[in-house]
């Protein structure tokens, strides 16, 4: 038998409004499928939500923090604590698969684990067989490690054309 | 009867807490350097440099902000990070002079830019792992992006010094002009050596052999020959700074200067 505390039936109903706010800057993600939402505690009628940054500069932050507070209000809980959290530090590793497809429909590529910029001597090099998310083609190149937001890289699409954001790895 | 009470090293009322200059020193390094490689933006020498200049300026910003929100916490005052942001003046600045300087042409911003992030990623690298949470975290955080950033220089030092001969001749101009300020970076403060024997901050000798084998790397492939300077001009890391910084600060306090306490 399973019974259900009613923090934990809250905590339930909380994530489920969280996967309602999206990222202002890729409005297809939400913050659970960018994995910046690390935790949720309930507490009577206390409620703290934990998240983290992608990179520290991220002017998203603040708007996201706005945007839970908003919806969670909307749902009448009124004493909230929002607790911004550096380590461990935000990875793509906690990017949802259902994140990954939404980016890759959006336009955006999305990250290849495992191909972070960890070597500082491995200059010139870049990520491996990024994936056009028009034509599909692995035939791809860096055009700048620094796109139109922190989180993205540059790339051109070496078949269609098409230049393209790249969502990179970051681990 | 009393028991005697065993001897407790106590630091100077002034500064309650040893960390705090060192971690404003951070903040204040960052938020000036974000500050003039923000302003290149819009006038960057193509749209993807440009973009790559804002970019590695929000990562600072948003790097300064943290340690700010720390320096405020350590010194109890009741000062914010905007206080120590925007209501300080030049003398009360602990940047080194390096970050300082004017942008120059994007030469001089690149040889700035890879002297700092030579420095910055093995600094960060070290207090990742030091003994202060939440300087720990900082640096953990902060080290990702400062990874792109020195792999960012480095490639443009490159280009530059093996690139054509006006590139080159601009590029060693800019060397010549900002290589003096380099020492200053790994050279303690008496503040820097007092934390460092506590071991709250990473020895500077020990981080010198992998700066100096990634920058022997870069110059090697840049073809530039390492610059023989032993002279290293110090200042700014104790509040005497060149006049460029009183400039700087006029722009980014004029606001709260202006309409005091002035909120978004």
């Amino acid at each position: 038998m399973v019974t259900t505390s009613p923090a934990a039936l809250t905590e339930a109903h909380i994530w489920q409004l969280l996967e309602e706010v999206s990222d202002p800057e890729v409005p297809v993600l939400s913050i659970l499928d960018l994995g910046i939402v690390r935790a949720v505690a309930v507490a009577g009628e206390q409620v703290s939500v934990t998240i983290t940054p992608t990179y520290s500069g991220c002017p998203a932050m603040s708007a996201i923090a706005t945007d839970i507070r908003l919806r969670l209000l909307a749902e009448g809980y009124t004493k909230l604590t929002i607790h911004n959290q550096l380590s461990p530090a935000w990875t793509t590793d906690w990017m949802s698969p259902a994140g990954r497809a939404k980016l890759e429909e959006y336009g955006i590529a999305p990250p290849i684990d495992g191909t972070a910029t960890g070597h500082v001597l491995n200059l010139f090099g870049q990520d491996t067989a990024v994936r056009c998310p028009l034509c599909k083609s692995t035939h791809t190149h860096l055009v700048s490690q620094f796109g139109s937001t922190a989180c993205k890289a540059l790339y051109q699409c070496d078949d269609c054309r098409e230049p393209f954001d790249y969502f990179k790895c970051h681990a | 009867m009393s028991v005697p009470q065993p001897e407790i090293a106590v630091a100077p009322a002034a500064t309650a807490n040893p960390l705090f200059p060192f971690v404003l020193q951070l903040a204040d390094t960052s938020l000036i350097l974000a500050h003039r490689l923000s302003e290149w933006c819009g006038h960057g020498p193509v749209l993807e440099q440009d973009l790559a200049l804002a970019n590695i300026a929000l990562d600072l910003l948003g790097e300064a902000r943290s340690y700010y929100q720390y320096a405020a916490e350590l010194e109890g005052q009741g000062r914010t990070e905007d206080d120590l942001a925007y209501l300080r003046p030049a003398v009360e600045y602990r940047n080194p002079l390096l970050v300082e300087q004017p942008n120059g042409d994007f030469a001089h911003t690149i040889v700035r830019q890879f002297l700092f992030d030579n420095f910055h990623y093995q600094l960060l690298k070290g207090l990742k792992e030091g003994p202060d949470a939440r300087l720990a975290s900082i640096a953990e955080k902060s080290l990702k992006e400062a990874t792109y950033h020195l792999k960012w220089s480095s490639e443009w030092m490159i280009r530059l010094g093996d690139g054509t001969a006006e590139s080159r001749q601009r590029l060693d101009k800019a060397i010549a002009k900002l290589w003096r300020f380099a020492g200053e970076l790994t050279t303690p403060t008496t503040t820097e050596t007092q934390l460092q024997e506590l071991g709250l901050v990473p020895d500077y000798a020990a981080l010198l052999p992998a700066m100096q084998a990634h920058l022997a790397h870069v110059l090697a492939e840049a073809t530039v020959p390492e610059p023989a300077t032993p002279f290293a001009q110090l200042g700014g890391k104790s509040g005497r700074h060149s006049e460029h910084l009183g400039y700087l600060l006029t722009e980014l306090q004029y606001m709260q200067r202006t309409y005091p306490g002035l909120t978004w």
